[in-house]
């Protein structure tokens, strides 16, 4: 386990810097790691994804699909433009939920 | 009589249809099957037919040959499931009662999810090989397949059985080779995850297998549309993927009497408890394999070790007893990695598939996340397994039902 450190506090990472404890998250930190991922600032409708991601990891235990995110929160192609390259795997980095990952 | 009722006679519904018959009271309780069609597919045989490993005949068997004489069954299509009434209505207009539900219905491809896959060169330039069809479809086009832009697209997940399309890449490689046409032929692996393995032990054991057998990745390709006349895959980041030869694997999706009963999410998953497999919404409704919505693996092996749990609760349920909550995410597969290898998984909710033995932990004599002949073996011993052993319901020796993680290398 890895750690590094935001805005003055130390976070417990995974090898490719998903948060593994939750408790460490806020959102001074989500907006760092959003500029890591290459999104200068977040605005509202990145914050409708990342609360959503939250709400739904909260209620199931497990990230939301594309689809579902599609069907619930945002069109697909403004989830791209928002998240640019991996939206899923950058949007659940910023709101401190593990990576989206297959069963490999 | 009381009424036991499952839905889907395929890898799950057997096996519960050959537990309950063991288990339950026949004069207390009658046991009931329903499924549309009356073949059974070995679906892990699929992945061997486009090479010419399987013949069609080697995963077909009939449904009802695997389900106990105790046991009705009924070949008819599912209108819908109406929990407030504990009945299912048929498509025939009957409809049949219950007192308990077992929900089997499994997930097929929906390749009209996906825009243009079928507008263009389906199964002419364009396959899938979840379907005996696609399969036999694409053994065919393979034949005289003369070479060209292989090109294996995942397009979103969950999909059952994960490791098929990497299997399918590794197995055209030695496919070409054997032909002598490995040279002409350039395979390309699309995928929506970021990467042809997301988790940290298998992208060190298996990641240098894409270099090794020069098979390209584009990761995080989530696709928008299927362009037949160009030939090309489109992404929703704008991103294209040229192909001659298209090989799909289209939205996965659970049955459409799930949406039609408006007991399914976005996919047609129903809602379950993850550890007991109970309906979220329906106490006297349990769901067993690819049909409900668990985060563990869509996948046969997975359907195998949830059936003696939900056995044991559904025994539980009866009694009026609390169920357990013993689930525990496992699921155990072989991944084919050509060349007459195979590598070895073993897994659950919490714990990746990381290196040690298999069945007997320190002794094996399997390896699991390695690549020996043995596994290959395993594989293809695998198929008698299932006819025999595992659709019967019939205990496996020495295979837990929770995962071990002794002599595990966990980190």
């Amino acid at each position: 386990m890895a750690t590094k450190t935001i805005a003055g506090v130390t976070l417990d990472i995974t090898e490719e810097g998903y948060l593994t404890n939750p408790a460490q998250w806020n959102k001074t930190i989500a907006a760092e790691l959003a500029k890591e991922e290459g999104i200068p600032e977040l605005t509202p409708a990145h914050w409708k994804v990342i609360e959503f991601l939250q709400q739904d990891y909260r209620e199931k235990g497990a990230l939301p699909t594309i689809r579902r995110i599609n069907v619930a929160c945002v069109p697909t192609k403004e989830f791209y433009v928002l998240f640019p390259g991996g939206p899923l795997k950058k949007a659940a980095k910023i709101a401190g939920l593990p990576k989206p990952a297959s069963c490999v | 009589m009381r009424k036991i009722l499952i839905l889907g006679a395929g890898t799950g519904g057997t096996m519960m249809a050959n537990h309950l018959a063991r288990k339950l009271d026949r004069k207390q309780w009658k046991i009931t099957v329903v499924d549309e069609h009356h073949t059974h597919y070995y679906q892990p045989g699929f992945l061997f037919i486009p090479f010419g490993i399987y013949q069609p005949e080697d995963v077909i068997r009939e449904k009802a040959a695997f389900l106990p004489e105790s046991v009705e069954f009924v070949q008819a299509a599912v209108e819908t499931i109406q929990p407030a009434k504990s009945q299912v209505l048929l498509k025939n207009g009957q409809t049949l009662d219950y007192h308990l539900l077992i929900i089997a219905t499994g997930v097929k491809i929906a390749p009209e999810q996906i825009a243009g896959l079928l507008d263009g060169g389906w199964r002419e330039d364009i396959f899938d090989f979840y379907t005996i069809e696609g399969a036999t479809a694409l053994a065919q086009k393979l034949q005289n397949w003369t070479g060209g832009k292989l090109v294996l697209h995942v397009a979103e997940m969950p999909i059952k059985c994960p490791v098929a399309p990497l299997e399918f890449v590794f197995l055209a490689d030695a496919f070409f080779h054997g032909k002598n046409l490995r040279d002409k032929v350039e395979i390309t692996y699309v995928t929506p995850a970021s990467g042809a393995f997301t988790k940290p032990q298998s992208s060190a054991v298996l990641g240098h297998l894409l270099t090794e057998k020069q098979i390209k990745i584009v990761p995080d390709f989530y696709t928008e549309r299927v362009d037949g006349t160009s030939k090309k895959l489109i992404s929703y980041g704008g991103q294209e993927v040229a192909y001659d030869l298209l090989v799909s694997i289209p939205t996965n999706m659970g049955d459409e009497a799930i949406a039609r009963s408006g007991m399914g999410d976005e996919l047609n998953y129903v809602p379950t408890y993850k550890h007991t497999l109970q309906s979220k919404k329906y106490a006297n409704i349990f769901v067993i394999g690819d049909a409900s919505d668990l985060p563990s693996s869509k996948a046969g092996s997975v359907a195998h070790f949830q059936s003696e749990i939900l056995t044991d609760n559904i025994l539980n349920y009866i009694a009026g007893k609390p169920l357990e909550e013993g689930f525990d995410g496992h699921a155990n597969c072989f991944i084919e990695s050509g060349f007459g290898k195979a590598f070895l998984i073993d897994f659950n909710y919490d714990v990746e598939p990381v290196a040690g033995r298999f069945p007997f932990p320190f002794i094996g004599p399997m390896a699991l996340l390695k690549e020996t002949r043995l596994n290959h073996w395993g594989k293809l011993a695998f198929k008698f397994i299932y006819w025999n052993i595992l659709l019967r319901g019939w205990p496996m020796p020495g295979i837990p039902t929770r995962m071990s993680k002794l002599g595990k290398k966990l980190t």
